[in-house]
């Protein structure tokens, strides 16, 4: 093969640098489909714990989300604190205050343990779980009960059973007083 | 079969055309002139059935978009308007969401005569996998559009759709926000939604132009899936099948009226009338009946990442059956075997459609609908991937006509059982 000729190399060199300009070009059409600035700036959401009775659950809105909190009884605390870490299908706490690799541990999902605060949204496609009640248990665990296929989570928000990968998420929160908490 | 063109330009104007946008020449030697197997039956009338669906899909489609508003906060309010204040909005919408489910009613009963037929086998392979794309652009139109009307159903059947994005591993989270736009569904995917939903339709269009150009090279398989070896084997498809499609249009377009006129809730859910509630999820996601045999796939597997696998795999097997099929003869008429696996597979398809529709641990006869939905998703999968390619080894077909001519003008031959 012989050298190549300066029209050779005018060729290459046009077609690569139109080519990056394409790609470049790409990029916003892609990236405008990303949630905008205004969306990504959404606040945060502070929450009066006052009303809520032992053994209820409230849900709020946040970032669009459902946003469970829940005041737990003694009962579902101990019910919870007595599951072996290890035997769960997902071991991990997914607590935003916490590092990555917490382990699932009840103190891990709930800070306070009578205060239950989580992302309300089930971890395999994204339906709102069901809560359990004494009157209207839900699922085998106690905790709540995805109607759309059938994940069951327990009184901690874990994932016990069922196709979802994940336990429920707790969001990044902080407590401002004992009757007032700030998600977000 | 296309052969040299036989059109014959009558006027000074036609001649003068001619030599410029043979437009007439096209028309005179693909819906005029065309040579046909004169034994094409009833199931070979849904492609006209399906180019006249798409066809009432986008002018309804159109209109509605005249009165529709794809905003989260005002799209439940302005299809109600449609239905209560617009004149004859009622129906028009009606026509239009009732016509989704008949588009999928004939798409589904023109798949199931190319697999019976064997019209996917050679030399019309590239036909079949045009086809398989265009009922994919179907399903996502489809699903973009039944997310418009902003109802329970509508909000909650595109958050499950979406996230299954989600079970993609390291990405799945970004592409799902991606494609809402938000971190859940919301104002903004509804409004990508609605470009989306009008823009497929069109690309469905331009595929169908693909579709039928790929036909028109090998021409018509038929029920005996034996090629055309002469003149005498087919008939022009005008007047034979413009007649023929047109008879069986007119009954199809009465079962469709039946369903506007009486019964136009038929197919949808009540929840739908319910307007979209972020934070209340129905008791029961169902999607429409046309999307169920894959839901029950999907439902079926207990792992996430697995359950959408074998979901999505279930319609990229379609694109391989050209060459899964091993056997030297197209139709099943004459495959007294893989004829009752077909039967079989169409069996497993609506037990899948009925699991689907049922609650996740819903059971008939002590027996759960989960294990149900797993067999026949099995069913399904051997079909495709072991029964297709032994059975066309090891089987015996029944003789096959001489021609076309002979079996249908039979001399002293008898024309082959059904």
């Amino acid at each position: 093969m012989d050298a190549g000729t300066r029209r050779d190399f005018l060729y290459v060199a046009s077609g690569a640098l139109g080519g990056v300009g394409l790609a470049a070009m790409a990029w916003p059409f892609i990236d405008q489909m990303n949630p905008t600035s205004a969306t990504l700036a959404a606040g945060t959401t502070e929450i009066d714990l006052s009303p809520i009775q032992v053994g209820q659950q409230v849900v709020f809105k946040f970032r669009g989300h459902p946003l469970f909190v829940r005041r737990r009884t003694p009962a579902e605390i101990a019910e919870a604190n007595a599951v072996d870490v290890n035997s769960l299908p997902d071991p991990l706490a997914y607590n935003d205050n916490l590092a990555d690799n917490a382990p699932a541990t009840d103190a891990n999902r709930a800070t306070k343990p009578e205060w239950l605060i989580l992302i309300g949204v089930c971890t395999h496609l994204g339906c709102t779980p069901t809560v359990s009640t004494p009157q209207m248990p839900q699922g085998d665990y106690g905790g709540w009960l995805c109607h759309c296929h059938g994940s069951q989570y327990d009184t901690a928000g874990r994932i016990r059973k069922g196709p979802a990968p994940r336990n429920l998420e707790v969001p990044q929160y902080a407590f401002l007083s004992a009757t007032r908490v700030m998600v977000g | 079969m296309s052969g040299p063109s036989t059109y014959k330009p009558n006027s000074g104007f036609e001649r003068w055309l001619d030599t410029r946008l043979p437009l007439p020449r096209l028309l005179h030697d693909t819906i005029h002139t065309f040579p046909t197997p004169r034994n094409l039956n009833i199931w070979y009338t849904f492609g006209a059935i399906l180019t006249f669906c798409l066809g009432i899909q986008i002018v309804t489609g159109i209109v509605l978009a005249m009165h529709y508003v794809a905003n989260a906060g005002l799209a439940f309010d302005s299809v109600e308007s449609i239905m209560r204040d617009v004149n004859y909005g009622w129906l028009i919408r009606y026509m239009h969401s009732n016509g989704a489910s008949m588009f999928f009613l004939a798409v589904y009963i023109h798949m199931f005569r190319g697999l019976y037929y064997g019209s996917y086998k050679a030399p019309r392979e590239l036909i079949w996998i045009i086809g398989v794309l265009i009922y994919v652009l179907m399903m996502a139109t489809a699903f973009f559009g039944y997310v418009l009307p902003w109802g329970q159903m509508s909000f909650w059947g595109a958050t499950v759709i979406t996230n299954l994005f989600s079970a993609i591993p390291v990405v799945g989270k970004g592409i799902a926000t991606w494609l809402w736009g938000d971190f859940a569904v919301g104002d903004a995917t509804l409004n990508r939604f609605f470009s989306l939903h009008y823009l497929l339709p069109f690309i469905i269009a331009g595929v169908v132009g693909l579709h039928i150009w790929a036909l028109h090279v090998p021409g018509n398989n038929n029920p005996l899936g034996i090629d055309v070896k002469s003149p005498q084997d087919t008939v022009p498809f005008h007047p034979y099948y413009t007649v023929k499609d047109a008879f069986y249009l007119t009954l199809f377009v009465i079962l469709f009226a039946i369903f506007v006129f009486y019964a136009p809730n038929f197919f949808g859910n009540p929840d739908n009338y319910q307007q979209a509630n972020p934070l209340v999820t129905p008791p029961d996601i169902v999607p429409e009946w046309y999307l169920l045999p894959f839901y029950a796939m999907l439902r079926s597997i207990p792992n996430k990442l697995m359950g959408v696998i074998v979901m999505a795999g279930a319609m990229i097997t379609l694109v391989f059956i050209p060459w899964l099929d091993t056997s030297r003869v197209r139709s099943c008429r004459f495959r007294p075997l893989m004829k009752q696996f077909f039967w079989g597979f169409a069996v497993a398809c609506v037990a899948l459609g009925y699991c689907g529709s049922q609650s996740v641990d819903a059971s008939v006869a002590g027996i759960p609908l989960v294990w149900v939905a797993r067999v026949a998703t099995f069913y399904y999968y051997a079909f495709f991937w072991l029964i297709m390619p032994i059975v066309g080894l090891i089987e015996t077909p029944k003789k096959i006509p001489a021609s076309i001519a002979q079996s249908v003008l039979g001399d002293t031959a008898a024309a082959p059982a059904e």
